[in-house]
């Protein structure tokens, strides 16, 4: 019996393949058994009420796709009464993943949804389309910081920082997330980008610019994925472009703990599980015994090490 | 409801709830036929075994359509309404129109080939039992998500008027299974000027008028929506619209296909592929 568990921070997982958050829902369970995943990561919810970005929401492009969902949410309390015992019945731990607008909304988020069936907290610190033109906390040290120290002072729930790719020092982020006293990063959120209609000259997104997803991102973020695991003490969530059980080995590989699949879902509704059998058989194809063992477990050139490492 | 009898469309859980575990799942089908129909328009059977064949009138899948040529690879899945789906024969059939990567894509596929589809999807048309008379107003492709609802009321001993609207003659695509499923059928063109809307009305009037309509369903056309919505206001018949919006996920997950409705409480964002795509007539505001 191959192991699949893991540790992050506080948390014990039994697998490391869970949901992206936006990506997912409790329709998900009239696919297949929830139980299944290792963690389940509910869409991003606002302590405002809010109804979303103008459609078109999505679009198409070569191996991707761009969204501007602009996070319709119907507040905490909904969240806390409506969502949260959606799940009651399933043994895999529940992550709520926030967004809010300044330091003392996200502490306060974190103490409201701090509720029984809620495992932990992720913190979207980097939803690139939300009214700063992209600008979120995630694009600096500082503001990464303080928003974790606020949400860990205000909740004994496990904090994990969703870190943005749209910064150009992400293992400064990183460093920052696990100073405010993050148990894990999760890298990344979606690109920011756009695309326009030749024949219309108009942009495909009503909101003009929206996230990049998908396998188009993959190689970015798994350098990403694999420069933050170098540099920090705390579990690296890989996220972007994973598509199969081979994009989490390599995933792993590169130095992430877990992963978390996104776009895939919207392909294929059973990808997840598909990934979590898969692993498994790869494992004992491979005499791996513990699929935790492939953690960082990437080969490379002995003096290329140092210099990989060094693009900070 | 029609449970007992052996038909196409008697696989609607019974209200007792016999839980199905899991009634979407994503199906590799067979193409059994893929012929086109008339200008534009495809005809695509394919041997789908349950859940799939269990698909109910306005449902949709959600299709991974192939590659036309090698410069498009259609990266989402495209929604289609199920034309027909029997429960019995393990068989679901589409009626698509080509407009784009997706559905040239479709159009490619050959007999024996591989389909990915993922369903069925959404909530269907709610057809009460109690009912004696429908009227059907379908335009486009419209009518390739009204014709199951016809075959479904036929089972149920209801009297079926269809008015069906199109370009041309050639257009008019399920009007023989129309027919075949007993229907009252109507036809109006742009060709011949027929289908204008207020000669549409000229002719949903007498039949509001005479007071047998149990209940109205449309898809296809914004017009005619508008039409239909006033008329079943006016004479107070409950009814039914069936909407599209492009779809990432089709399952209610990710929010990119919403529309506004007119909620009591003043409007809301719904979800087209979960919520819907079948919608209450008079919550659809004018757009
Ligand atoms: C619930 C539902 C049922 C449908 N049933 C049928 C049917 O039975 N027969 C039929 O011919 N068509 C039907 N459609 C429309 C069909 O999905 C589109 O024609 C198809 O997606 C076009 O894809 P394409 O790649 O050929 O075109 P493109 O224009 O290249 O598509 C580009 C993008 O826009 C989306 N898109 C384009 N047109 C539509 C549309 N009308 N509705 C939703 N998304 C769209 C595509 O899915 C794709 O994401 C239905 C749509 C919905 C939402
Ligand atoms: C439609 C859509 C909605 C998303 N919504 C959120 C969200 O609410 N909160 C968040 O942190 N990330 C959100 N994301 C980003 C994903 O969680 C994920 O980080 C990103 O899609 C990259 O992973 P992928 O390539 O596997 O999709 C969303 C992504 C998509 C495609
Ligand atoms: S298509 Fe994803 S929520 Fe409707």
């Amino acid at each position: 019996m191959v192991d699949l568990s893991l540790e992050i921070g506080r948390m014990r997982l039994k697998n490391p393949v869970m949901p992206a958050s936006g990506t997912f829902s409790e329709q998900l369970g009239q696919v297949f058994d929830l139980n299944r995943l290792g963690a389940l990561v509910t869409k991003s919810v606002t302590p405002e009420h809010r109804d979303g970005n103008p459609v078109p929401r999505v679009c198409e492009t070569p191996s991707g796709m761009l969204n501007s969902i602009g996070i319709p949410s119907k507040g905490l309390q909904h969240f806390v009464e409506q969502i949260v015992p959606l799940y009651s019945g399933i043994d895999t731990p529940l992550v709520a993943s926030l967004s809010a607008p300044t330091v003392d909304a996200f502490a306060a988020a974190a103490a409201t949804v701090s509720v029984p069936g809620v495992a932990a907290i992720e913190a979207n610190i980097s939803c690139p389309n939300l009214e700063a033109n992209g600008h979120a906390f995630a694009m600096a040290p500082d503001t990464t910081e303080a928003v974790l120290r606020a949400m860990t002072a205000a909740t004994d729930r496990p904090i994990w920082a969703k870190l943005t790719p749209n910064t150009g020092d992400i293992v400064a982020i990183a460093r920052a997330a696990e100073a405010g006293g993050a148990e894990a990063v999760v890298v990344a959120n979606t690109f920011l980008a756009m695309a326009i209609d030749i024949a219309t000259r108009r942009p495909k997104l009503g909101n003009v610019l929206g996230g990049l997803s998908g396998p188009a991102i993959k190689p970015i973020v798994l350098r990403m994925v694999h420069q933050c695991s170098s540099h920090i003490g705390i579990p690296v969530i890989g996220c972007g472009g994973i598509m199969t059980a081979d994009d989490v080995i390599e995933y792993l590989l590169a130095g992430a703990t877990a992963v978390q699949v996104g776009t895939a879902t919207f392909l294929h509704p059973s990808a997840m599980t598909k990934m979590v059998e898969t692993l498994s058989a790869y494992a004992r194809t491979h005499d791996v015994d513990r699929l935790q063992d492939l953690r960082g477990a990437v080969v490379l050139p002995d003096d290329m090490a140092m210099l990989a490492l060094a693009a900070e | 409801m029609a449970v007992g009898v052996s038909s196409d469309w008697t696989s609607e859980p019974d209200a007792a709830g016999v839980a199905v575990a899991f009634p979407i799942s994503e199906q590799v089908c067979v193409v059994l036929g893929n012929r086109p129909v008339a200008a534009g328009y495809w005809h695509l059977e394919l041997d789908a075994p349950s859940p799939a064949c269990q698909a109910r009138p306005g449902q949709f899948f959600h299709l991974l359509c192939p590659s036309p040529d090698e410069r498009t690879t259609p990266f989402f899945r495209r929604p289609m309404s199920v034309y027909g789906a029997d429960a019995n024969a393990a068989r679901v059939e589409f009626l698509y129109k080509v407009t784009g990567g997706g559905t040239r894509g479709l159009a490619t596929l050959q007999v024996g080939d591989a389909l990915n589809m993922v369903g069925p999807l959404g909530r269907g048309f709610h057809l009460d039992p109690a009912g004696r008379h429908i009227l059907i107003l379908a335009r486009g492709v419209g009518l390739a998500t009204l014709a199951p609802l016809v075959q479904l009321a036929k089972l149920q001993g209801m009297a079926v008027t269809a008015v069906l609207s199109a370009r041309t003659t050639d257009h008019l695509l399920s009007v023989a299974r129309m027919h075949r499923h007993g229907a009252d059928v109507i036809t109006v063109t742009d060709a011949d000027g027929s289908s204008d809307p207020d000669h549409v009305e000229a002719l949903l009037r007498p039949l509001f008028a005479a007071g047998r309509l149990d209940a109205v369903f449309t898809c296809g056309s914004n017009r005619l929506l508008l039409l239909l919505k006033r008329l079943a206001k006016a004479h107070g018949v409950p009814g039914q619209v069936a909407l599209e919006q492009q779809m990432a996920c089709g399952l209610g997950m990710c929010f990119c296909c919403v529309r506004v409705f007119d909620e009591a409480d003043g409007t809301a964002y719904r979800r087209v592929c979960c919520d819907g795509p079948v919608f209450d007539l008079q919550t659809v505001p004018a757009w």
